[in-house]
């Protein structure tokens, strides 16, 4: 027996939503406001969003975001793949404990810790601070969250797969990338795509990291937002939000497609 | 040992010990040093030309002192004090909202299921910070809120909630809430729903079975909620820097200005040290947590 | 009980002259502290078709994992073809192996999967294709060559395995329980197709399982195995007729063990089981024994007469009572207790369709059965 969704259930469900919702939602139609006065509604304009595509300290800092977000998300899913591997597989070698530690450390780390301290490594070699030493730091905390994931997907993985591949002739390289890879792909795909947002996303770590030449759009926002709140701000949240938006419901909608269709598929296949 | 298992090993080793361990290390050592007017602004300086001598005269030159500071300036302990009890009554009112929501999701109809965990996932792939930034409209003095309270004769004057703690409170219940709704969400989906039944048939009402049987088999779930929320909520930096305002002290704050604006590296530095010591604490019981649920 | 005579002219473990495929040399395999496999010897002749069979733990698949280059000894060699195996990894062994979870590569198509090893042996495409098509053939899998791994049924899939790991041509094919995620109706006609696969390609077969029926039926002979050694080696009608040991002949069938001495000895040995009983009279079929030897006399149920009086024919008879039947259709089993204490199981075959059933629980009856029927066993 199922029971059905009772009232109370239903109204903390919508509220729920309401809450999660609702600020964005208003945000985002504030956005399309003729009013330079945020909060007072003064008719349907789409004016925020020329003067964001005209303003060309927004656009550098998107462009340096963009850069930064694909070079270390790509770095990130290699290596935290590679780490994944060996917190899963290599049961046994010299300092493995110190090295999941740190697997793991990163991700409870205050984000204002990691930023200062590699901000004082970056000072204490004398590296300059720029591009490079936020893709530096940003592969550094997004490739423990890429081997979280993908380390999951692997401990899942039918190892016989593997041996049967070293049976019929594979070397152990050649069993990577013909069997083992294709395979756990989906959580390598969602590790970079994690990364990549991560990296985006990042206003604390990027804000001790970067130099003078190298601002991203979250350092932007953030010092924008100081001075309150200001359409453009609204305008350029919406393209940010739409664009998460739209890349997490297709994501969904494709997979979702996929597991349908293997469903329908194991359905004839057994017929 | 083979040289790929070799190269396997030692790229992600080696880049964590260079990106994630040195920088640690540097941080302790400079928390252990002098402020000094130069560049970079701590003294001792590691000096190795300067052979024995130089790496006597360094650990010589370091001592306790930043941190005895942190004692006796009451900002600190003020800070980290008031960052423990934000950080505390923020998780338990995410507990109180994400509860129900987890409850009404496990209830629903299975093929609702997958939508909702997307619908609570998805605010979590967008910014943070444009997410607490949304508030801004909503909590100040002119804002949506205020205009309905207004409108509709609740209040006559404007609340102030912005630059508040309770803007803060709102930020953190806000911006951790899927922390919190998805491991409660989790422990309550894999229960047997023939346990409630049975527990009715045994004579309780549905709401003894509530707190009899469904909400202590959901106890792991809202410990590792709580986990989840507080031990971020602790060392935030953006929620009080953009809602908070001025007289909200959280230690993430105090840190980014101890270095920004006051260019006091040591100090920051043993302010970060004295944090991670404080959550290492809630970190080791969550461990704890979920290796006894694995 | 069927045991299935191997063909009379292969048997080449009785021709000094033959030359096995593998040889186990002293082969020991630890885990740590754990023994999985104690100073083993044992050799498998080309076209075999050989079953280690025992319970989970023996060593039975650490033994097959060794073959295949996933394991290597801890001491000893193993000898394939006269080459020592220990250096060659997997993937340059002559051997290929059929998985217990068949390990078909799901992001593959049926087609894909039997050709992944002829790829990887870099043949040309006209020979993959036409060796992959008489794979296909072999297994009638023709129409399903297009699919992915999920989209065939469970027999279907244990084929596609079976396909791939015969497709490079291997010397020896190792089948590590390759019939246990199947029903038993399945199961028993693919044993069938097994051994007729085998026959048609001529490759050694060594099989791993815990289903003792199933190493009897295709084996042309069976290794029996408990914790790392080997109890007997030898054809299922020798395991099933004269096992060495009180093992194996409890872990082949049904069988009922009586303890006793040897009374007396000559051609036929006399085992006295009980004071004032008449001791049981049978052949020892060459075994050593020695007068005052306390030895297993082990009996078959299927073996044993059931009736109300003595058998004339049969020198051993006992009296007892029958505490419990156990009806199967086809057979009964009777449990009966002998006046001396002994539990003993006889098998009878319902021939009619209402033989008004004889006996029933509490009848006194009489066992009988010849002097051939049991074997002596010293251990």
């Amino acid at each position: 027996m199922k029971r059905s969704m009772s009232v109370f259930n239903m109204t903390t469900l919508t509220l729920g939503l309401a809450f999660l919702y609702l600020p964005m939602l208003l945000l985002m139609v504030y956005s399309f406001n003729a009013s330079r006065l945020v909060t007072v509604w003064a008719g349907f304009s789409t004016q925020w969003y020329g003067e964001l595509l005209r303003n060309q300290q927004f656009l550098d800092a998107a462009w340096v975001t963009l850069r930064v977000a694909v070079v270390s998300s790509t770095l990130a899913t290699v290596l935290g793949t590679m780490a994944a591997w060996v917190l899963v597989r290599e049961r046994r070698f010299l300092g493995r404990t110190l090295f999941s530690g740190m697997i793991y450390a990163p991700l409870v780390m205050p984000e204002v810790i990691t930023g200062l301290s590699l901000l004082l490594l970056f000072i204490a070699i004398g590296l300059d601070r720029g591009i490079l030493t936020i893709i530096l730091a940003h592969t550094t905390f997004a490739m423990c969250y890429v081997s979280v994931v993908v380390s999951s997907r692997l401990v899942t993985f039918d190892r016989s797969l593997e041996e049967a591949a070293l049976d019929l002739g594979c070397s152990p390289m050649q069993a990577f990338g013909h069997v083992t890879l294709p395979i756990i792909a989906p959580a390598v795909v969602s590790g970079w795509l994690l990364a990549f947002t991560l990296s985006l996303d990042d206003l604390v770590i990027a804000s001790f990291t970067s130099g003078p030449s190298s601002t991203t759009l979250p350092i932007k926002i953030f010092s924008s937002m100081r001075l309150g709140v200001s359409p453009e701000i609204n305008a350029l949240s919406t393209i940010l939000i739409s664009i998460v938006a739209v890349g997490v419901v297709v994501a969904a909608l494709v997979s979702k497609r996929q597991i349908a269709r293997r469903e329908t598929e194991e359905r004839e296949g057994l017929t | 040992m083979n040289p790929r298992r070799l190269v396997l090993i030692a790229a992600p080793y080696a880049w964590l010990l260079a990106l994630f361990m040195v920088p640690f290390l540097i941080v302790l050592k400079i928390s252990l040093s002098d402020t000094a007017v130069a560049i970079p602004p701590y003294a001792p300086t590691f000096d190795l030309s300067a052979g024995w001598a130089g790496i006597r005269e360094f650990f010589g030159g370091l001592d306790f002192e930043n941190f005895i500071w942190l004692t006796e300036d009451d900002l600190y302990w003020k800070s980290y004090l008031s960052s423990m009890k934000i950080a505390a009554v923020a998780t338990f009112l995410t507990l109180l909202a994400g509860y129900p929501v987890a409850y009404a999701m496990s209830r629903a109809k299975p093929e609702w299921r997958p939508t909702l965990m997307m619908l609570i996932i998805l605010p979590f792939w967008s910014s943070a910070l444009i997410r607490v930034y949304a508030w801004i409209g909503i909590l100040q003095s002119e804002g949506y809120l205020n205009q309905l309270l207004l409108w509709s004769g609740v209040i006559d004057t404007p609340l102030s909630i912005l630059n508040t703690q309770v803007a803060v409170y709102i930020g953190i219940v806000y911006t951790y809430l899927p922390f919190m709704i998805l491991p409660i969400y989790a422990s309550l989906e894999k229960m047997d729903e023939s346990l409630l039944e049975a527990a009715e048939d045994l004579g309780c009402t549905r709401i003894t079975a509530f707190w009899r049987v469904t909400f202590p088999l959901s106890k792991p779930g809202i410990i590792a909620g709580c986990f989840l929320v507080f031990i971020p909520s602790l060392g935030e930096f953006v929620i009080p820097s953009i809602l908070g305002g001025s007289q909200t002290l959280m230690i993430g704050k105090v840190l980014w200005e101890e270095f920004f604006s006051n260019r006091d590296w040591p100090v920051a530095s043993a302010v970060a040290v004295v944090l991670l010591l404080i959550l290492v604490i809630p970190i080791v019981l969550f461990q704890r947590n979920e290796e006894r649920n694995a | 009980m069927e045991s299935k005579p191997a063909p009379a002219p292969f048997a080449p473990w009785e021709d000094a002259a033959a030359h096995p495929l593998i040889r186990f040399e002293g082969v020991t395999k630890r885990f740590g502290d754990f023994t999985a496999v104690s100073d083993l010897n044992l050799k498998i002749y080309p076209r075999e078709f050989f079953a280690l069979l025992g319970p989970s733990g023996c060593g039975k698949t650490t033994l097959m994992r060794m073959l295949a280059g996933f394991e290597t000894p801890t001491e000893g060699t193993i000898w394939l073809d006269g080459q020592n195996i220990a250096p060659v990894p997997p993937n340059k062994r002559p051997v290929n192996m059929m998985f217990q979870s068949y390990a078909l590569f799901p992001h593959l198509s049926v087609w894909d999967n039997i050709a992944f090893g002829l790829r990887r042996a870099g043949k040309d495409k006209e020979t993959v294709r036409a060796r992959v098509e008489e794979m296909l053939r072999l297994t009638r899998l023709d129409q399903f060559a297009r699919r992915k791994p999920h989209q065939i049924s469970g027999g279907q899939r244990q084929r596609v395995a079976l396909a791939r790991s015969l497709a490079l041509g291997p010397k020896l094919l190792l089948l590590d329980e390759p019939l246990g995620a199947l029903d038993k109706k399945l199961r028993q006609d693919t044993q069938f197709e097994l051994m007729d696969i085998q026959e048609k390609t001529g490759t050694t077969f060594v099989i791993v399982t815990h289903d003792q029926e199933e190493a009897m039926t295709v084996a042309s002979r069976v290794a029996v195995m408990d914790a790392g050694r080997l109890c007997q080696v030898d054809t299922p009608q020798h395991i099933y007729e004269t096992p060495n040991s009180r093992y194996v002949a409890d872990f082949i069938g049904e069988v009922s063990i009586i303890e006793g001495r040897v009374a007396a000895l000559g051609e036929e040995a006399e085992i006295a089981y009980a004071e004032g009983a008449r001791p049981i009279v049978t052949r020892t079929g060459g075994a050593a024994l020695e007068p005052g030897q306390s030895v297993f006399y082990a009996i078959r149920p299927e073996k044993i007469w059931v009736g109300a009086a003595p058998h004339p024919d049969r020198i051993n008879s006992v009296e007892g009572t029958i505490v419990d039947i156990g009806y199967l259709g086809d057979v009964s089993t009777y449990h009966v207790r002998l006046d001396t204490g002994q539990m003993v199981k006889a098998l009878m075959t319902n021939a009619e369709r209402y033989a008004a059933s004889r006996f029933t629980w509490n009848d006194r009856v009489w066992l009988s059965w010849s002097r051939h029927a049991g074997v002596v066993l010293a251990s």
